[in-house]
């Protein structure tokens, strides 16, 4: 009797155990399947485009971007990709250096209250919508961009670098944080054993040993920087043109794509070409994190 | 050896981490040339003695230190330039820590960091070090490795290496055999009683037959209490003057 009820005990817990199993791997397989659908649906509204008459040539090699033009339609991309790019670039010189040294201060040489203060500022730094920062850009950094450098416009490249500078810091602060966390106290305890300063053992010792994690940081502040719309949309200018300065207006492939996506009619050319812009931010995002898997692994097998 | 002013003194030393109290008001001297042997128990406050010295211990948030710790009879808590004060002292930890870089990088670390710049300088020192540690033969083609890639025993000599790669005159090991072969530990001790007509060592150990092979002097310690502190002989002998030292060393306890 007691037998019998034991074993039905049993077979509950295994039930159990196998419909938890199940739900956590539904959970596991759900990431991938959206990721799969997001591609497939991007590619599906582009693909008509893509695959029948665009001239890829002048897609990724003309600057002439006119897509409403009643004669004659030109979907040169080589501006906006230029204007993600320059944007992306700068905002990354300003914001490594600030977050990874962010990251190092607030790691290392703060304590206590200082160190839980910046933390708690610092993620809400990462809680500002990106509204805000656009906000931000046009009321606060234009005209202080206008009288420093005298120029007529203060939205461009320089405004919206800016703007996302400070948008991925935070991102680089609480990774590249949790990196020099991860570098075993006994290293600092060891090299400061041996008369090395703090900061000789920060950049000696825990940076080359945090340096995988330091790289996450840096490629996830580069993603946040390629993929913004909306304050790079408000801050930039809104000027297709390829930039030759930082005080040159540009726009982005994403604030393109916010733009005008609205306007157009569904399944027309420039619907259509709105899609394959999508679908190049989306491979331009898959190699960069290619390339930092790439560049972890060789790291790791040294 | 004797006769001269102590090469390191606690005076009066106590230690809490939190509300717990890790060393109770312990007096030690460790005199020139000298091997000092300290034995006690597991959480006896062997490591905390050493870590007080060369002020790692403040690294660790709730330490709070009481007492005087005294090098060639100045103050290391007054110490004018902390780098400056741990370069005179080496230190290995039982469990060894290669650091992430090479071989060569992790003997050269310090001396770098001093100021080193020569290669010739660099290359005797990091050769030297390594021979003292037992470890040039077995590594002296592959001074390019990553050091963290070497086994237990070769990484504990290599940190044998470093402790000894600033020139330090007081050698600090804590159970530096753990991780090592006996045969090696011999080696190694060889090295210690050699190095001992230069500098002063003191000598953290699990093995009671280790202090007693190594050490002119020592000292037991108990639950953060020094028991007390003698030639090794009389220590290990048939009658040490604390009752609980004789359980000790014969194998009653601990």
């Amino acid at each position: 009797m007691a037998k019998g009820w034991s074993k039905t005990r049993a077979q509950v817990e295994r039930a159990k155990e196998r419909v938890i199993e199940l739900a956590i791997a539904a959970c596991g397989i759900s990431a991938v399947v959206f990721v799969f659908a997001i591609i497939y649906f991007v590619f599906r509204e582009a693909a008509p485009l893509l695959f029948g008459g665009l001239d890829i040539g002048q897609f990724l090699g003309s600057p002439e971007w006119y897509p409403d033009s009643v004669s004659n339609k030109r979907y040169g991309a080589l501006a906006l990709i230029a204007g993600t790019l320059s944007v992306t670039v700068l905002a990354m010189a300003i914001a490594v250096p600030f977050g990874l040294g962010a990251a190092i201060y607030v790691s290392e040489f703060s304590h206590g209250r200082t160190k839980e203060a910046l933390k708690v500022v610092i993620e809400l730094l990462a809680g500002v919508p990106s509204v805000v920062w656009g906000f931000i850009g046009l009321v606060v950094i234009n005209p202080i961009i206008i009288d420093v450098f005298n120029t007529a416009v203060g939205l461009n490249v320089l405004n919206g670098a800016f703007l996302l500078g400070l948008m991925s810091v935070p991102i680089m602060v609480s990774i590249g944080e949790d990196a020099l966390k991860a570098v075993p106290d006994t290293y600092r305890e060891a090299a400061e054993a041996m008369g090395a300063t703090k900061w000789q053992v920060t950049w000696r010792v825990l940076l080359p040993a945090a340096r995988n994690g330091l790289l996450a940081a840096v490629l996830l502040g580069v993603g946040r920087a390629v993929g913004e719309t909306m304050a790079v949309l408000m801050a930039t200018g809104h000027a297709v043109h390829i930039p030759t300065s930082p005080l040159d207006s540009v726009r982005t492939m994403t604030a393109t794509i916010a733009a005008e996506l609205g306007e157009t009619a569904k399944g027309s050319d420039h619907y259509r070409i709105l899609f394959v812009l999508g679908a190049l931010l989306f491979a331009i995002t898959f190699v960069v994190n290619l390339v930092a898997d790439v560049a972890i692994r060789g790291v790791r097998k040294r | 050896m004797v006769s001269e002013r102590p090469k390191v003194q606690f005076e009066t030393l106590t230690v809490h981490f939190g509300e717990h109290i890790a060393l109770k008001d312990v007096t030690l001297d460790l005199r020139p040339n000298e091997i000092l042997g300290i034995i006690g128990p597991a959480g006896s406050g062997k490591t905390t003695l050493l870590r007080a010295l060369n002020r790692t211990l403040e690294l660790t948030r709730d330490a709070r230190i009481e007492g005087k710790v005294q090098l060639d009879g100045e103050d290391v808590y007054r110490a004018p330039s902390l780098p400056a004060l741990r370069r005179r002292i080496g230190m290995v930890a039982p469990l060894p820590v290669g650091l992430p870089m090479s071989i060569y990088d992790n003997v050269a670390f310090a001396p770098r960091m001093a100021g080193v710049r020569s290669k010739t300088t660099l290359d005797g020192l990091v050769e030297t070090c390594l021979v003292q540690a037992a470890l040039w033969d077995e590594v002296k083609d592959r001074l390019a490795d990553l050091g963290t890639k070497l086994s237990g025993g070769q990484q504990q000599r290599l940190t044998i290496a470093r402790a000894l790669s600033h020139e330090p005159e007081v050698l600090c090991l804590d159970e530096f055999s753990i991780a090592i072969d006996p045969v090696t530990t011999m080696r190694i001790e060889e090295v210690l009683k050699e190095l001992s007509r230069r500098i002063s060592i003191l000598l953290v150990t699990n093995l009671v037959q280790q202090a007693r092979r190594l050490a002119h002097r020592t000292a037991f310690l108990l639950m953060g209490e020094l028991v007390e502190v003698g030639p090794t002989e009389g220590l290990f002998g048939r009658n040490p003057s604390d009752s609980r030292t004789f359980d000790y060393v014969h194998g009653m306890f601990g």
